[in-house]
């Protein structure tokens, strides 16, 4: 037996705001890592000398700030994957 | 430097190589349709596809490229690493969801998804022409140099060895065999470039690695005469007397006093340790006169310290000058809008099923990149210390840092790099075929085909796309792979980002703004690179004061001016859907 066309629409229509959720989770964490990018690029730009400090454990800030940034590219890409998964998932249960 | 070939170096390459192209005749057989043949009727898996993505995106530029700039400039190759790999944040975030559900096959269909406007089609596939050619430049270079050492052949040959292959490859089986030879690629890269860093770290830190430990470096002079012929120090170059392989350590940190190894290190030991010796770079000093042109090589002595932070091949960084800083600036916001700007990550979205399994791929494809560009950090460095260097050219460091822990291992690094460069060109002439047969000819001049002629046309111009690769990559062979590519970056982000993200969050965009944008940003960049300093100096060979731009790197003006222009416009033209 055919479903009834307004479970299409509601679906439909639940499909539409999880896409619109996990849009505004990717934006906001995208914001995050720019701000974090251009953090860094402000310290290469004005301060290269401070990048000389070697604050953990004898590696200097230059290096873990780059190691910092590809490490927190996967960090954050996993928290959206995972973020995501949460939203579709209430929206196939709800 | 010459080079000795090895017969088992010269075989393993030869199987690696045979087998991928084996791989892509059998992968073949099953994509004869368009759908096939462009997108690999969108059923690859997305862990496949995650790593295609490494596969796709890692080019000689990556490998090669940044190993070498490590090696011979310290911390600064380590910038472009940082770069790339923070590109893929707009893909995954803005990008990767989106242009899933706009296209079918290319670019050009994501970004026309809502106008059916012959005048974006146009735009948009001579904008990824332009960029393929530009990526495709540094890949043929880097095939070129590293047939030099491998086979004995000339540069020209290894261009021509990669041109041929790769046109098989895309010709039999179009993106299913693109993407198999990708993961293949992909995969192999960053397992082997893990084993070679494994022994870097075990190898440690040796004072004059390769040489006597009390040996001193002394300055070489290679001269080419006005008759084309090669002395070194003044003799006739041969096999048994050339340059000297240089990249060496000078002292170890004070904790290893009285030792000349430091042993086994742990990875931040090893970087720690480095900062703390003395090692021997070589800087290269041209003259001119009757006898020929003289390169002298000298060795500087320079503190780890001072090599592993900024400033090393951006000088600008510490020049004080703005248009330096400025230029440096430019060059990362290149690299951080770019990769979801190029055409032929971009086509890669449409192999994959759903939006889904589109942002998975990509998550995927974050890890593998992200891991291969902590480990160019240690290759780089590995390569500088590994007393195997050969002055005149910064793209070979990897492969000869493999040589100096076994031939075996050089054939095989050299194989894999190769592979590499087999696997981007691939994918980029896949995505110039597709602009030139689906783009230009089906949509644009509306020629009507039948499935197998749309197939047909693609091959063709796969065809005629690897011919001009070859011709570029024997005319550019002396350039760094990196330097190269951050121009690909440069016109991609400012041709198409602009397009793509706007269209995606900006309702009022129009056809025509997205035109104007497309055409604007490609044209500004271009004519950019084109009247810079850095290629009046090493394309025109003239002097670099008269460039008539103040910087290089054109993304941080041609960037927002691609914004800018698409805004203006499509605020004066009719929105999508009102009547003119």
């Amino acid at each position: 037996m055919a479903a009834p066309a307004g479970d299409d629409e509601r679906a439909t229509t639940a499909r539409g705001g999880a896409a619109d959720a996990t849009r505004r989770i990717g934006l906001a964490l995208f914001w995050v890592y720019v701000a974090c990018y251009l953090a860094f690029m402000v310290l290469v730009l004005l301060f290269p000398e401070s990048l000389s400090l070697r604050p953990f454990g004898g590696v200097n800030l230059a290096i873990a700030a780059g190691m910092g940034l590809i490490g927190g590219a996967l960090v954050l890409a996993i928290v959206y994957m995972a973020a995501c998964r949460a939203v579709e998932g209430g929206q196939s249960r709800g | 430097m010459l080079y000795e070939t090895s017969p088992a170096a010269v075989a393993i390459f030869a199987a690696f190589v045979l087998g991928v192209i084996g791989l892509s005749f059998y992968l073949g057989r099953k994509a004869q349709s368009a759908q096939g043949y462009y997108a690999a009727h969108g059923e690859i898996h997305w862990f496949v596809n995650g790593i295609a993505f490494a596969g796709d995106y890692l080019s000689a530029a990556s490998f090669l490229g940044i190993c070498g700039m490590i090696a011979f400039h310290g911390y600064d190759g380590f910038l472009y690493s940082i770069g790339f790999l923070a590109g893929w944040i707009v893909a995954l975030f803005v990008i990767a969801e989106p242009i899933k559900a706009l296209g079918r096959f290319t670019f050009a269909d994501a970004l026309d998804a809502r106008f059916n406007s012959r005048g974006i089609k146009l735009a948009v596939a001579i904008s990824t022409l332009v960029v393929s050619i530009f990526y495709l430049i540094p890949q043929m270079v880097g095939a070129g140099d590293l047939i030099v050492p491998l086979l004995g052949l000339p540069h020209a040959a290894g261009v021509i060895l990669v041109g041929v292959a790769v046109t098989m490859i895309v010709v039999t089986a179009g993106m299913v065999s693109t993407t198999w030879v990708q993961f293949i690629k992909g995969s192999l890269l960053v397992f082997f470039c893990g084993i070679l860093t494994a022994l870097i770290l075990d190898r440690g830190l040796v004072v004059n690695a390769g040489r006597c430990a009390d040996a001193v470096p002394v300055p070489q002079v290679r001269t080419v005469t006005p008759d084309g012929r090669v002395l070194v120090d003044g003799a006739a170059q041969t096999n048994k007397h050339d340059l000297r392989p240089v990249g060496t350590i000078a002292a170890l940190p004070a904790r290893y006093a009285g030792k000349t190894s430091t042993g086994p290190l742990r990875p931040l030991e090893y970087l720690a340790a480095l900062e703390d010796s003395t090692i021997v770079t070589w800087s290269a000093k041209k003259h001119v006169d009757e006898a020929g042109t003289h390169t002298t090589y000298s060795p500087v002595e320079r503190r780890g310290a001072d090599l592993l932070k900024p400033g090393g091949y951006f000088k600008g960084l510490t020049s004080g000058r703005l248009a330096d800083r400025l230029d440096f600036a430019s060059l990362m916001l290149a690299l951080f809008c770019g990769t979801a700007s190029l055409p032929h990550i971009l086509i890669r979205y449409y192999t994959v099923k759903d939006a889904a399994a589109a942002r998975k791929s990509t998550v995927v494809g974050i890890a593998a990149i992200g891991a291969f560009y902590v480990l160019t950090l240690y290759l780089g460095l590995g390569a500088m210390t590994s007393g195997a260097l050969d002055p005149t050219s910064t793209n070979m460091a990897a492969p000869l840092l493999a040589k100096s822990f076994s031939t075996a291992l050089f054939a095989v690094i050299s194989a894999i790099a190769f592979t590499t460069v087999l696997g981007t060109v691939s994918g980029l002439i896949m995505a110039g075929s597709g602009a030139v047969a689906h783009d230009l000819v089906e949509n644009v001049l509306r020629i009507p085909m039948t499935d197998h002629e749309k197939v047909r046309c693609g091959k063709i111009a796969a065809v005629g796309l690897g011919i001009v690769a070859m011709a570029l990559g024997i005319l550019f062979r002396s350039f760094n792979v990196s330097f190269l590519v951050g121009w690909a970056f440069n016109i991609a982000a400012s041709a198409n980002l602009p397009a793509l993200v706007m269209l995606l969050f900006w309702p009022r965009t129009t056809k025509q703004g997205i035109i104007a944008a497309v055409t604007v940003g490609m044209l500004s960049s271009l004519a950019w690179i084109l009247l810079s300093a850095d290629t009046f100096e090493k394309v025109y060979g003239w002097s670099r004061d008269a460039s008539v731009v103040p910087f290089s790197q054109p993304g941080l003006v041609t960037i927002p001016l691609g914004f800018l222009v698409l805004v203006v416009v499509s605020l004066l033209t009719p929105p999508r859907g009102a009547r003119p």
